[in-house]
């Protein structure tokens, strides 16, 4: 079964790979370890995960403004995501997303792409034309 | 998005590669906003001289016009950083040399930051070196347009003194510092910044231990909304608000809130609002209160205290102050350590005053620049801490794998004292 979302361009690339979804809104400096591309906040619901290689499936970015660099020395460090999903704009991950150079799209929360996407799911994004696929793993 | 003149012909090059690089990240940025113009700064508080694993490779590979350009402009040219176009300071950073001896940080780490010091330096930028700008002589004036990092700044540029500042990034104000510019979106633009949530305090919040567990509360129900306060607040002061702020930007992404009558943007319960009528009130009382001090020392089961944190944000003069009383005439327990950490301004303050001399009488120790979720450093051994920052014992426990009590700033100094946690609410 293919699901197909529509959202905007944030960062402008095209990106297949599977999902890893948060509920939660993510933390970058004090969240995330970027030399080992894992969540570290200990009561997220992801704690332990790592998000290298994956498209992040998430509400937004919460916390520190290390955001944005946090998630750029992932990118240094190799370990980054390969793509960005998210349902809220903030400074911290409109910026985070561009440092990361993957690309990314926001996609309004009334299209539920929380819900729609699971983790494991092949997800494939064209930012720009804002187009997400979802091949669902079940 | 549209750019005027100036910043077509920054794009294009007529001020140099750096500036060049600088406008194409704002404009980048911009567009991920779906922005439509930049706005004129002249007040960047930003982060250029933190050591961390991929400066120190940067460095190594093509010195700091090297780690400015991929770090602070997401650029991979090799070109050379001018100086700064319009006031820039250096916000909190890594350990400095006052940490040697009693950190475990290392040396090179500190000859690294102070190298990045002496390059930005000479390029125009002010080595503030704190979390708390607005304590040691960066005050922006209502109005201003601001391109801030650092949230518990952030939100208190925007709520307390009326300036404007998105939570801004590493990159965005290292283009910003070289522009003069910065997109002018979010908090920049009047009508984002009335009130969406309305919290009716009923306890007496009267201290910066319960102003920390109110913006805590706060920031978890409005996310990243704007909250506006009313109720049992007594005349807050600029800790308690300093504390508030920060709790609001860790448990939420709080950057601008409200109290009527107290904060520039909301003389009354009505302006807070502006156009929106004023919403259903959410109540924080005893049971509310009561869950935040629960969820904030639910990190930990032991009560054997190695390390008492004080001063996150940076703690102002009133706090060391604060701590040098609660420590006079008595020592820390041999296990225990007790750091404040401070504005190096504020330092030279406390040494004058003798605070630091009775604050190190009892074993604790003043130190400057940074703090142990910056540096990722505790001392050596830790497993449980004490503070009296929300922020703090919300981070901490995630940078270091520690567990954390929550207390007042007294039940802090005592825990440091004995050993042990025996804090509570009161």
């Amino acid at each position: 079964m293919t699901l197909v979302l529509h959202g905007r361009k944030v960062v402008p690339g095209v990106v297949e790979g599977e999902a890893l979804v948060s509920h939660e809104t993510i933390s970058g400096w004090g969240g995330i370890d970027p030399e080992r591309g894992v969540i570290t906040e200990r009561r997220h619901e992801l704690a332990g995960q790592c998000f290298t290689g994956k498209i992040l499936v998430f509400p937004g970015a919460k916390g520190s403004s290390g955001w944005s660099g946090f998630f750029q020395a992932s990118r240094l460090a190799g370990t980054a995501p390969l793509g960005m999903i998210f349902t809220a704009m903030t400074t911290k991950v409109a910026l985070g997303a561009v440092v990361t150079r993957v690309p990314a799209v926001l996609v309004p929360t009334e299209q539920h792409p929380l819900d729609v996407i699971s983790t494991g799911d092949w997800v494939r994004i064209d930012a720009a034309s804002g187009v997400v696929e979802i091949k669902k793993s079940d | 998005m549209k750019l005027t003149d100036d910043e077509k012909a920054m794009r294009d090059g007529a001020e140099g590669p750096a500036v060049a690089a600088a406008m194409d990240l704002l404009v980048r940025y911009g567009e991920a906003l779906d922005c439509e113009r930049l706005c004129d700064t002249r007040n960047v508080a930003g982060t250029m001289t933190q050591p961390s694993p991929a400066k120190t490779r940067l460095v190594k590979e093509g010195g700091w016009h090297k780690a400015f350009a991929v770090i602070n402009l997401d650029c991979d040219e090799d070109i050379e950083i001018p100086d700064m176009r319009v006031p820039t300071c250096q916000l909190q950073h890594g350990f400095s040399g006052d940490a040697e001896g009693v950190v475990p940080y290392s040396k090179e780490l500190i000859e690294l930051q102070d190298d990045a010091e002496a390059f930005y330096g000479r390029r125009g930028v002010s080595i503030l070196a704190t979390c708390t700008p607005y304590q040691v002589g960066n005050l922006p004036v209502r109005g201003e347009h601001c391109a801030w990092m650092e949230s518990s700044a952030v939100v208190y540029c925007n709520a307390i003194l009326g300036a404007r500042t998105n939570c801004e990034g590493t990159a965005s104000t290292g283009a910003a510092s070289l522009t003069g510019k910065i997109p002018c979106w979010g908090n920049h633009l009047p009508e984002n910044r009335y009130g969406t949530h309305l919290v009716d305090v009923g306890v007496p919040v009267d201290d910066f231990l319960e102003w920390g567990m109110l913006g805590y509360f706060v920031g978890d129900l409005v996310q990243e909304d704007r909250p506006v306060i009313t109720g049992e607040i007594g005349q807050p002061e600029l800790v308690d608000l300093k504390h508030f702020g920060a709790a609001a930007a860790s448990s939420g992404g709080v950057e601008h809130y409200h109290i009527p009558g107290i904060t520039p943007e909301a003389p009354s319960l009505e302006a807070a609002f502006g156009p929106q009528p004023v919403p259903e009130s959410v109540h924080y009382g005893p049971a509310q209160r009561l869950a935040i001090y629960e969820d904030l020392n639910s990190q930990g089961s032991s009560t054997d205290v190695d390390f008492v944190l004080l001063g996150c944000p940076h703690a102002s003069i009133e706090q060391i102050w604060r701590a040098a009383k609660a420590l006079d005439g008595r020592t820390l327990n041999s296990g225990t350590q007790l750091w404040i950490v401070v504005p190096r301004a504020l330092k030279a303050v406390a040494d004058r005053s003798g605070y630091t001399e009775t604050i190190e009488r009892a074993g604790g120790r003043l130190l400057t620049d940074s703090c142990p979720a910056m540096s990722r450093a505790a001392p050596t051994g830790t497993k449980v801490f004490a503070t009296d920052s929300a922020k703090q014992a919300h981070y901490l426990p995630a940078i270091l794998g520690i567990d954390a009590w929550f207390g007042s700033l007294e039940d802090c100094v005592n825990a440091a004292v004995t050993g042990r946690w025996t804090g509570g609410l009161r």
